[in-house]
């Protein structure tokens, strides 16, 4: 490990990160308007106008935002119900060489959930259960669709903040087709060829057996005829030898869908082990551009606010916020991380390599910590190591982000209405502190925004610690855990913290494809996702039918260094409030209990 | 607002999305791939004189013998299996990883001759995210080298020179950690990775 080295590729993703918010920025400018003019125009513009034709749809028409939220809602239920059907299936259907069988009732619900929110939590694991076309048609689809409603919904609130006097927020028929279109579709080809280039899989052969050079003999649990384990007299499972003489190795077109899992915040992994899976992330490079996919949407949509809005400064000044909240996180995570873990330390690992359990030697302590923290600052979710292994601070870093709403650069669409919420709390605790009416961008915040905002932040709150005490009381729930102590509650609350924010990764040693798990998991996936969006979107609603009053005087500036303070102190104290005592109960007596040696 | 006219639209919008996203796009990608990188488009595997797969050199194996370097410990599956990729998901405080560590380092330092003293390489006794890690550290590496040097009747100088060259750096000199890829190196030690 070196320290200077971790400096320098911090440096660098940064940097890259802020190089590229401006271009895309402009160039979602013309995406999410349906007269905008883009350099793909030539090619994509007749299929655009066909597509259109074929629905009956007039792109030109806008819709109020209760219209808006209502094409909304009915193309993500009708899409859920085509992946869970498409699950349901799969033992029927081609392109399955592996002969996969049909996925189980409450797993396909948990899956098509999942991935019609854009949370992607991964109940099943991809090589072992789910067939080429499931992977490219069922799931696939949802990792684009699922992006273009997020991005979608962060125009039309952008929108309603913009207008003045207005009584609509723009066509989501038109957002959804352009935003898939011109955005997502031409990055994704570059993307996923480059990562074909690293040593990622993009084929439709089956599973090729790999002749062994040693042949391995492993203990596994004998079962009788019917596949059930054997059990001796004491009730403990009689293990047999086998001989390994083959490596299976998985197959498949990885590539073109990783490509939209990384650039859409979907984070759903072809394999089970995801991005830390030796395909689905070859090589440090392949990894540093996947790091840039997720944050690279999240990123443009506040140059996108603040050039709609006509104050580059404002949307400047909600980015600073988000880098510094970044950078803060990752920094802790790292040290944590770096420190290793002194229950090993005194069985004689080296400490200077840091906490290696659940990484890869291609990442090291340094790209772990870093893919974590953007995994989870973004509602992406794939993971390059195992954040059930993290050290208890370093862990708590990626639940930490999740529960803070995932609003530092976040989802695509999803951080930057999420952030916008905060932004309007922000701007009401500003106007209380000095006694005036809050104003946003010359509109009045008045109570209607605020109890919406608060509506978003309560049922975040609620929906995770609700289903996390549940589960902690019922036998459903800690079945499931892998590990004893305050350990296996941060695995609980960890689930629930994720699936809420809609982002999908985990704490995976929890045995989640259970009945129970799987279906309040999935129920507090569609709460994360609608019950925050409809809100938001009555929110923007509001602010686009308001009238404009000109600044004053006394009028709160949205812009520079005060207001990107009291969005981080904002953001930080909900999060505090909402989840510090849960995160007491887990990763901090953890913490404590890891440097007395107390092992569970 | 008519709801049967959103259904409609919706079913059309999503058949056409369906046929550009899951069926075009993917068929482009494996067209360019399967014709600029056809190696790595399906699975950088290692074939014997008989042309038929004997490794990935992506995908760690098992190797246990003293005259091959052995791979991290792995948790998919029994170890090594590609079909259930997978880390431990042990927790820091977990008694299971405290026990498997130290029977680990145990074995690790009994294996390759080292003092009771000596501090062992942390990913030569944590198990890795994939279970399927191909690399091994270069501190790793060079604690291995006597021992298989010895059971191959090689001079330390000449098997440091083939661990060397199948030492994967940092890309461009800054990204990521420089590790050992095991397969290709326990391959060519056999003759069998060229």
């Amino acid at each position: 490990m070196n320290a200077a080295l971790g400096w320098i590729q911090l440096a660098l993703f940064l940097g890259l990160v802020l190089l590229i918010t401006k271009p895309l920025g402009l160039y979602l400018v013309q995406v999410l308007d349906s007269r905008g003019r883009t350099w793909l125009d030539p090619l994509l513009g007749p299929i655009e106008r066909l597509t259109y034709r074929l629905c009956g749809v007039d792109p030109h028409r806008e819709q109020s935002w209760k219209g808006y939220t209502v094409s909304m809602l009915i193309f993500s239920l009708f899409t859920m119900l085509v992946t869970y059907t498409l699950l349901r299936l799969q033992g029927m259907l081609p392109l399955n060489p592996q002969g996969f069988s049909s996925v189980a009732d409450h797993l396909a619900f948990n899956t098509a959930a999942s991935f019609t929110t854009n949370t992607n939590w991964q109940s099943y694991s991809g090589e072992s259960t789910m067939s080429y076309l499931s992977q490219m048609v069922a799931l696939a689809s949802q990792n684009f669709f699922s992006a273009a409603v997020g991005i979608a919904i962060a125009a039309a609130l952008v929108r309603g903040i913009a207008r003045h006097s207005a009584q609509t927020i723009g066509n989501f028929w038109t957002d959804l087709v352009r935003t898939i279109y011109y955005l997502l579709l031409p990055i994704c080809v570059v993307f996923a060829v480059f990562l074909i280039s690293q040593g990622m899989i993009q084929n439709f052969k089956g599973y090729d057996a790999a002749a062994l050079t040693e042949k391995e003999t492993v203990q596994v649990p004998k079962t009788d005829a019917s596949g059930a384990q054997v059990k001796d007299a004491k009730g403990n499972t009689v293990m047999v030898s086998q001989v390994v003489d083959t490596q299976t190795i998985p197959e498949g077109p990885m590539a073109s869908q990783v490509a939209i899992k990384m650039l859409g915040t979907n984070g759903g992994g072809f394999t089970n082990a995801n991005a830390a899976h030796p395909f689905e992330n070859p090589t440090p490079f392949s990894n540093l551009i996947q790091l840039l996919s997720i944050f690279a949407i999240p990123s443009a949509l506040t140059y996108y606010l603040g050039r709609m809005v006509k104050s580059s400064g404002h949307g400047w000044s909600v980015w600073a916020a988000m880098a510094i909240l970044f950078v803060g996180a990752f920094l802790v995570c790292w040290h944590y991380e770096a420190a290793g873990n002194p229950i090993l330390t005194q069985l004689g690992v080296d400490p200077a390599d840091g906490n290696m359990e659940g990484k890869e030697v291609r990442f090291g302590v340094f790209n772990s910590a870093l893919f974590a923290t953007v995994t989870t600052d973004a509602s992406c979710g794939a993971v390059n190591s195992m954040h059930d292994s993290f050290t208890p601070l370093g862990g708590l870093i990626p639940l930490f982000n999740i529960e803070l709403g995932e609003v530092v650069f976040g989802g695509v669409g999803a951080g930057l209405y999420g952030m916008l919420v905060f932004v309007i709390v922000a701007v009401f605790i500003a106007g209380l502190m000095v006694g005036r009416t809050p104003e946003y961008l010359g509109k009045k915040i008045q109570s209607f925004e605020v109890k919406m905002s608060m509506l978003v932040l309560l049922v975040l709150a609620m929906d995770i610690l609700g289903f996390t005490a549940w589960a902690s009381v019922s036998d459903w729930g800690k079945a499931g855990l892998n590990n004893n102590g305050p350990h296996g509650f941060s695995e609980m609350l960890y689930a629930y913290s994720s699936v809420t924010g809609n982002n999908g990764s985990a704490f995976a040693g929890l045995t989640a494809s259970t009945y129970w798990y799987d279906t309040t998991l999935a129920i507090g996936m569609l709460i994360g996702r609608f019950l925050m969006i409809i809100p938001i979107m009555a929110i923007a609603g509001s602010l686009a039918a308001k009238k404009l009053v000109p600044a004053g005087p006394g009028s709160f500036p949205v812009s520079g260094g005060t207001f990107t303070f009291l969005l981080i102190g904002t953001v930080l104290l909900v999060g505090a409030l909402n989840f510090l005592p849960a995160l007491t109960l887990g990763p901090v007596v953890e913490h404590f209990l890891m440097w007395s040696g107390k092992l569970f | 607002m008519n709801i049967l006219k959103e259904i409609k639209t919706s079913a059309v919008v999503t058949l056409i999305l369906l046929a550009i996203c899951c069926g075009l796009y993917p068929v482009v990608v494996w067209g360019a791939g399967q014709l600029l990188f056809p190696q790595k488009a399906n699975g950088s595997l290692v074939l014997d004189d008989a042309g038929k797969p004997i490794a990935s050199t992506l995908l760690g194996q098992a190797f246990t013998a003293d005259k091959y370097f052995s791979p991290r410990p792995s948790a998919a599956g029994t170890g090594y299996d590609s079909t259930s990729s997978a880390g431990s998901n042990y927790g820091a405080t977990s008694q299971a990883l405290h026990d498997a560590v130290q029977q680990r380092v145990a074995d690790y330092r009994k294996a390759n001759g080292l003092s009771d003293s000596q501090p062992v390489p942390a990913d030569a006794v944590e198990a890795s995210g994939s279970g399927l890690d191909p690399h091994i550290s270069l501190k790793n590496a060079a604690l291995q080298l006597p021992r298989v040097a010895k059971a191959r009747n090689l001079s330390e100088d000449d098997l440091k020179k083939l661990v060397d060259l199948y030492t994967d750096g940092r890309d461009f000199g800054i990204l990521g950690e420089p590790g050992v890829n095991v397969v290709k190196l326990n391959l060519a030690l056999d003759g069998k990775y060229k």
